[in-house]
């Protein structure tokens, strides 16, 4: 049930995302970004602050 | 699992963790420093700009090995790039003097720490918080992928941006969307810039932001932008800015990117609460971000200084009664600045390019090292009598 994604070959491993959501369901594992998706609140942040557009999601809409 | 006992776990090996466990081992406590990367200082999340004001205070001695260009000064353009404001680097404040070589740098204040008697771990990453009748009491801590229990008296919590532990301590350091400027910085070389200066372009170019060159000498510099979330509105939004800009200058188009650098910086008042029951927050992790300049690297290095010494004088008492000590010490040093500068970026992030070019067009002619804000509000009020209504409350 993964509705969000986060394509490898995009993320830079920077942490902008982790450091915007909210709710804290965010991890970054040096080269592996983790999403608690149970806990997401589905805000955007993460999707807006990262800098490369590496992160994408079946309900995002711009 | 295994288990380990220090005094002081400091989480983040940047700035501000090296050098808080540089000054709690000085005091003689028992420090571990860990690291999630496997290499201290890379990759760089940063432009690198720093004075050297501040170096004293924490006894750090500028080495020619991670000083990679020497400023005079700032640059700031306007919109229209017509205007421009100079700045000598003592005006400037903090974020001009070095262009620094990060990698280097970063290494060397962790071989401060190590000097003092703290041992580091990399590859080392906290995966959760250790705590017990509303104390903080370590970390479970993924060393080498063996899951280990590290014990402390106190956990300082130097993560970053990315501050993972305050918010598991349960420190409420969540930003709001017009506090997060996101980044993204192509170091480029050939190109043809002033060498001497920082420059830095605003208006609608970067909205709630700015555009940066730092030159780091033979035509090298890193080239950078922050866009405010609350500006951003699609995916990917920040790198368009950056393309945009660089393709629309002439002296930066012809240049190649050697390297790409994300992150994001934090723009608030200092928060309420850094401290808890056996932790402490410093540097980006405590967001003692300059709002204006998007500057860390000195905050960084002071908060950590004060929390490593700190954690000596509370070791056998390490409540928050004792700990806030180091709160009130950042709140009297930040809280003021940089509750005026968040308001001055707020109002910055509101203004037209037109009224900003028009802003500049008085100021640029001004001797500023003079005049103070009301001065140049007056000298706006003369040639532009019409704009003085947006200023008022900065009167
Ligand atoms: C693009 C950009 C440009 C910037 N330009 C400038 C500038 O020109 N001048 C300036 O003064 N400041 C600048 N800054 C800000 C500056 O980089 C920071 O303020 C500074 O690095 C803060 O130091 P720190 O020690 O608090 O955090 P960091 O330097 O971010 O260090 C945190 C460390 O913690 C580690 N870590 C994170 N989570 C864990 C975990 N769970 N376990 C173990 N380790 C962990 C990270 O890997 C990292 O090494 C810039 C920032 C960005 C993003
Ligand atoms: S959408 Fe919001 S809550 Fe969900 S992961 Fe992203 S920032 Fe966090
Ligand atoms: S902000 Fe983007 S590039 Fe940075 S870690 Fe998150 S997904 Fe990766």
């Amino acid at each position: 049930m993964n509705m969000m994604n986060v394509d490898p070959a995009i993320c830079n491993y920077c942490g902008a995302c982790v450091g915007s959501c909210p709710v804290n369901c965010m991890f970054l594992d040096e080269t592996i970004v983790r999403i608690d998706e149970d806990k997401c609140i589905k805000c955007g942040f993460c999707i807006r602050a990262c800098p490369v557009g590496a992160i994408s999601a079946d309900w995002w809409s711009e | 699992m295994k288990r380990y006992e220090y005094d002081v776990l400091v989480i983040g090996a940047g700035p501000g963790g090296s050098m808080a466990a540089r000054y709690a081992a000085r005091h003689g406590l028992k420090v571990l420093l860990i690291e999630k990367r496997p290499e201290i200082g890379v990759p760089v999340r940063c432009a690198e700009g720093i004075s050297r004001a501040w170096m004293d205070e924490v006894e750090i001695e500028p080495q020619e090995k991670w000083i990679d260009a020497e400023i005079d000064g700032a640059k700031i353009y306007s919109p229209d790039e017509k205007s421009v404001i100079k700045l000598s680097a003592e005006q400037a404040g903090n974020e001009v003097g070095f262009v620094l070589n990060r990698e280097y740098f970063d290494k060397y204040l962790a071989s401060l720490a190590a000097q003092e008697g703290a041992e580091i771990w990399l590859k080392s990453p906290a995966v959760e918080i250790i705590k017990e009748d509303g104390y903080v009491r370590g970390a479970i801590v993924r060393r080498f992928g063996e899951k280990v229990e590290v014990r402390a008296k106190i956990v300082i919590g130097a993560d970053g941006f990315e501050s993972q532990v305050a918010r598991w301590a349960g420190l409420n350091t969540v930003l709001r969307e017009r506090d997060i400027v996101s980044c993204i910085q192509y170091r480029m070389t050939n190109i043809d810039i002033e060498e001497n200066f920082t420059h830095f372009f605003i208006g609608s170019c970067a909205p709630g932001g700015y555009v940066w060159i730092f030159p780091k000498g033979r035509k090298e510099a890193n080239v950078g932008i922050g866009v405010a979330l609350n500006k951003l509105k699609s995916k990917g939004e920040v790198k368009k800015y950056m393309d945009d800009f660089i393709e629309k200058h002439e002296y930066l188009n012809k240049g190649s990117i050697i390297q790409i650098v994300t992150g994001a910086v934090s723009t608030c008042p200092v928060p309420k609460r850094i401290v808890d029951n056996g932790i402490m927050l410093v540097g980006d992790a405590a967001r003692l971000i300059d709002p204006i300049t998007g500057g860390g690297i000195a905050n960084a290095c002071i908060s950590g200084k004060y929390a490593g010494e700190i954690a000596a004088k509370c070791i056998n008492n390490p409540s928050k009664e004792c700990l806030e000590e180091y709160q009130n010490k950042v709140k009297e040093r930040w809280e003021k600045k940089h509750l005026r500068n968040w308001f001055v970026k707020e109002k910055l992030a509101e203004l037209s390019d037109d009224t900003l070019n028009k802003l500049m067009d008085v100021v640029s002619k001004e001797d500023i090292s003079e005049i103070s804000v009301r001065a140049i509000l007056e000298a706006v009020q003369k040639k532009y009598p019409e704009l003085i209504e947006e200023f008022e409350d900065l009167l």
